[in-house]
């Protein structure tokens, strides 16, 4: 078949199918990289794409709104005034407020938001999608729909019972159908950053039942409303602000800082930033490869080539032929890197789809993706010829037909600093040889760092994710148990918490929605007053240190403080959103770096103060024995002034359950990513000096050494590589970890950058590890050298 | 000098030479697709203590197969080599090295200098590993080249490349020299010199060697010259009188 194949052929093109077959453990460890980048670019641009266009007609097919708020209660009379604002399009009431949940087999109450639907009103923003059951029945009292992440999480369905606490009344509801919508495409707890689907969820209820509930009947207390075209957002926000204050609004939001759309949002650039630097790694590596295999191929044919130059074979036809080799070199791995691309994208869709919820997340790989990947190899491939292909179509054939002559090396640097006397001949040798080509050993040393640097990353995302656990769970949320009041409630509170069973201590706190201003800039912000002498709940910087509260003056998060532009001594206007909305200057006394979230704290007297408000409560951290849990959480289920109840052991084990996991997964792929560059570079740089000096290695082998030996004159080249890619892996790493750190939005999580010794330790270790197995899979070929040969032969 | 007066000379002279190599019954074919080349048939011979051994032959007549296999690289397909008291051609992988390492030394047709080493460097890596070497500035003396020590391959000529190759397989003091071809690549006049390095080598050093030619002109400075032809071997003659390497032309 072959044979009768090759016919078919011209004589240069057979060579062209001959050279490949005979280098083919070089392309194939070059077209591994190619694999591996095409793949990795495949799955995250068509996982991005398919993400993006999933987000984007599940938000135009369900409505969903463009600016956002919440008030404390308007009469529907003054949704035609919201409409009217100018650049207002549709204006969508509801009723939302979260409830308790009482779930039979979970021991602490969930918490639940419940939102109002309102069919009748004809304009539905953020409509619903039912994925299970079916709609609301029409005036039916006790049906709710509950969402999809909730419902798996807890297991359950259309037709099963409910029993919430709504506005301090327990009512049992009925699972009418399992629902999914825009505004909760990310299922979280508003403040929390990662997903706790068994306990928190959201219930949507008829307008007409909810509004009973709350007695909000022709009132809402929460608008969203989308923009007509060419309307401007700031001046809506700031008009519906006004129509709203007297109604105690807490201040609109657009659609960017809505909470689901800011964390899709966020994914999708984190998405795009890796599908463009991580395939940018890989293909850089395959021009490298291609680079040194081919400058190696035009130099064993240099007489060839002069050949055919004499025998009338144009520049032309021949810089061709070394083109049309690098291209066909990484041909097989584009098209490998597709197939593998489409399914580790379609793995990848499948993990989002957890996180996630969409109507419809089909993984398709666009045309577009695959034209884009055929075109990014090949120009990688053609980057990686172009020297060589120069030197080639250069080359004056009289010249190339005469034997090249004996490589030249001279006294450098060793030499004249006499430091050469310490080293044997072998490391002479070696390092000889890397100096005659420092470029090729710079970018060699820079290939292999750079599969260090992935796994540093990769690990890196470990000592980050360990460190905000230990700073979170260890040192800031030391409570068992937080509680969180639908009302604020008096200080004497606290001794009624105290005397619940199984509470040994209380730490009260106030907490309420401010906006605080300085200069041109505002931000909207949680105030939370703190009891001095607290040990529950503890401010700590990134550095793990403790933050007192001042007794006067607002402590503000590094993140917040630098949005407002404000800094350590300046005052700032917090205007407080709820109650008698008093507004007060206040001096910054601290700013501290935080991981989590847009912190602003006080001292809670001096917050009482700035509220003119007696010593009221707005929630409570509790330490609880472990033995009267239980007990305690059947009471708070049944307190109707408790609105949440928190539990960061829970937080913790859900947050290594879903996000553990998918980093674990993540990093297994970067590992194996990795390997295939360490194998690939040092393979290749392995095989390439096999090729130079073999003839020496063999000359060797006559005058008595081992092959052990020339086994480490060998690959000792590729062992000082391995070890500089070390320091400069790790730099790299460090750098990329950095930039990754300032691309995620930092009002969400400020990732802190710690690295431990285990990562430097585990990147180096396994790029090593790879690169011994290649190179050990290159001696090998040792036992092949042709001792008689080398005596007869000049090369 | 005077310990370097050819005290198996004299061995060889009294009638009892002593065989550092011995052959006996040896043969190699190869096998090319279905062709069987006979590259040896059925050759015996002998290498004395501190002789200088010419083989002489056409091209393809098996002399380098020959010296491959008294010299370790290679071999037979039947018959025996004997170095000293040790059977070759029963040895392994292993054993065949050590012997190289420990007793042969080899200059080939095309030097084979490391390029990345310098002169001295080149013969350095040679005595690291060797048992009983002499120092490598003294073996680059010897060939003539104590002026050159610190050039690189590159910078010297073929001439003084293969005297480098000559002082590289000197210096561990080898048991036996085994040159294959040493002027093949080399001018008259070059030639000549290598020749002769060559020559004061085995007189001052008493080390055994052979020297495989096709250059029938080399042999007059031969203790012993051996014609092979076709695989076998045709003549074996001693030198009444022997030629200086400055004495022969060609």
């Amino acid at each position: 078949m072959v044979k009768q194949r090759l016919k078919l052929l011209s004589p240069l093109n057979k060579k062209l199918v001959r050279d490949i077959n005979h280098l083919r453990g070089q392309v194939f460890a070059t077209a591994l990289v190619v694999a591996c980048g095409v793949a990795s670019f495949v799955a995250m641009q068509a996982t991005y794409d398919s993400l993006l266009l999933s987000r984007d007609t599940y938000y135009s097919l369900y409505r969903f709104a463009d600016v956002f708020s919440s008030v404390k209660r308007a009469p529907d009379s003054i949704r035609e005034d919201i409409r009217k604002i100018p650049g207002v399009s549709e204006v969508q009431t509801r009723v939302v407020s979260n409830v308790t949940i009482d779930l039979p087999d979970l021991p602490e109450p969930a918490q639940g938001r419940l939102v109002s639907v309102d069919r009748s009103s004809g304009s539905i923003l953020n409509g619903l999608y039912v994925q299970r059951g079916r709609e609301l029945t029409e005036g039916a009292r006790d049906e709710v729909l509950i969402s999809g992440a909730f419902a798996e999480a807890n297991g359950l369905n259309p037709g099963d019972s409910l029993n919430v606490v709504i506005n301090g009344r327990w009512r049992r509801l009925t699972i009418a159908g399992i629902a999914l919508s825009p505004e909760y495409i990310y299922e979280i707890r508003p403040g929390s950053i990662f997903p706790d689907n068994r306990r928190f969820g959201i219930l949507w209820m008829s307008r007409r039942s909810a509004a009973a509930a709350f007695d909000m009947e022709n009132a809402f207390n929460d608008v969203s409303l989308t923009l007509a075209p060419g309307a401007n957002e700031a001046d809506v926000i700031e008009k519906l602000d006004d129509v709203l204050e007297t109604y105690g609004g807490t201040g609109a939001i657009g659609r960017t800082d809505q909470y689901s759309h800011r964390f899709v949002s966020n994914e999708l650039s984190e998405l795009e930033v890796f599908g463009t630097f991580i395939p940018a790694i890989f293909l850089g590596v395959v021009a490298f490869l291609l680079h040194l295999i081919l400058s190696r191929l035009v130099g064993i044919e240099r007489e060839q080539i002069g050949l055919l130059k004499a025998f009338g074979y144009s520049n032309r036809t021949i810089g061709l032929h070394y083109l049309k080799l690098a291209v066909l070199a990484i041909v097989g791995g584009v098209i490998i890197g597709i197939a593998l691309g489409a399914w580790l994208g379609s793995g990848m869709t499948a993990l989002y789809a957890d996180f996630f919820r969409f109507p419809i997340l089909e993984f398709t790989v666009p045309f577009s993706v695959i034209v884009w990947a055929f075109a990014i190899s090949f120009a990688a491939a053609a980057v990686g010829a172009v020297s060589s292909v120069r030197r080639a179509v250069t080359t004056r054939p009289a010249e190339a037909m005469r034997p090249e002559p004996p490589a030249d090396f001279q006294a450098g640097f060793l030499e004249r600093s006499g430091l050469n006397k310490m080293f044997s001949a072998e490391v002479r040798m070696i390092a000889r040889n890397l100096a005659r080509h420092p470029l090729k050993a710079l970018l060699s040393i820079v290939g292999i760092s750079l599969s260090v640097a992935l796994l540093f990353i990769g690990f890196y995302f470990y000592d980050a994710i360990n460190r905000l656990i230990e700073i979170q769970f260890n040192r800031v949320q030391l409570e068992d148990v937080e509680v969180t009041f639908n009302e604020p409630m008096p200080s004497e509170t606290r001794y009624e918490l105290l005397n619940l069973p199984g509470v040994n201590r209380v730490e009260t706190y106030r907490a309420v929605p401010v906006k605080l201003r300085f200069g041109s800039h505002s931000r909207r912000a949680g105030l939370v007053g703190m009891e001095q002498g607290g040990r529950l709940r503890n401010i700590v910087d990134k550095n793990l240190r403790d933050v007192r509260i001042p007794n006067e003056g607002i402590v503000l998060s590094t993140t917040l403080a630098e949005s407002l532009g404000a800094a350590e001594g300046d005052e700032v206007t917090v205007e407080v959103t709820e109650g008698s909305r008093p507004v007060a200057k206040v001096s910054v006394a601290d700013t501290v770096e935080e991981a989590i979230g847009l912190g602003v704290y006080m001292d809670s007297d001096a917050l009482h103060r700035l509220l003119k408000e007696s010593d009221v409560v707005s929630g409570a951290y509790l330490e609880v024995d472990d033995k009267y849990a239980e007990e305690l959480y059947e009471t708070l289920k049944n307190t109707p002034a408790v609105a949440g109840v928190g539990r960061p052991q829970a937080a913790l084990d859900s947050f290594n359950e879903t996000v553990g996991q998918t980093i674990g997964t993540s990093t297994a792929f970067l590992i194996g990513f990795a390997c295939v560059i360490a194998f690939g570079v040092v393979y290749n740089g392995a095989r390439i000096a096999l090729s130079e000096r073999g003839r020496e290695l063999a000359s060797l082998r006559v005058l008595g050494f081992t092959r052990r030996e020339i086994g480490v004159i060998l690959l000792g080249e590729q062992a000082i590589l391995t070890g500089w890619a070390a320091p400069v892996g790790w730099a790299i790493g460090f750098v990329l970890c950095f930039a990754i750190t300032r691309a995620i939005d930092a009002e969400i999580i400020r990732l802190p950058l710690v690295i431990s010794t285990a990562t430097f330790v585990y990147s180096f270790l396994i790029v090593a590890f790879a690169a011994l197995l290649s190179g050990l899979l290159v001696a090998w070929r040792l036992r092949n050298l042709d001792l008689i040969e080398v005596l007869k032969t000049r090369e | 000098m005077d310990a370097i007066t050819d005290p198996a000379r004299t061995t060889e002279k009294t009638g009892n030479p002593v065989a550092v190599l011995q052959a006996r019954g040896l043969s190699k074919v190869y096998h090319m697709g279905e062709v069987d080349v006979h590259a040896l048939r059925e050759v015996d011979l002998d290498l004395f203590e501190g002789e200088l051994a010419v083989l002489l032959g056409a091209s393809g007549s098996g002399k380098s197969t020959l010296l491959n296999i008294i010299g370790g690289l290679d071999t037979p397909t039947s018959g025996t080599v004997t170095f000293r008291d040790h059977i070759l051609t029963e040895a392994d992988d292993v054993a065949l090295t050590e012997y190289r390492r420990d007793h042969v030394g080899f200059v080939f047709q095309f030097y084979n200098l490391i390029p990345s080493l310098t002169a001295l460097e080149n013969v350095q890596l040679i005595t690291e590993i060797a048992v009983d070497p002499m120092d490598p500035a003294e073996a680059l003396k010897l060939v003539g080249l104590g002026d050159r020590l610190h050039h690189f391959p590159a910078q010297l000529s073929g001439g003084e490349q293969q005297r480098v190759a000559i002082a590289r397989a000197v210096a561990k003091q080898p048991d036996v020299l085994l040159c294959d071809e040493p002027t093949g690549a080399l001018d008259y006049k070059t030639g000549k010199i290598v020749l002769e390095v060559i020559e004061r080598v085995n007189r001052e050093l008493n080390t055994t060697t052979a020297v495989i030619t096709h250059n029938e002109a080399i042999s007059r400075m031969a203790d012993r010259v051996i014609r092979i032809g076709s695989g076998r071997i045709v003549s074996i003659e001693a030198n009444e009188e022997k030629a200086s390497p400055g004495e022969l032309s060609w």
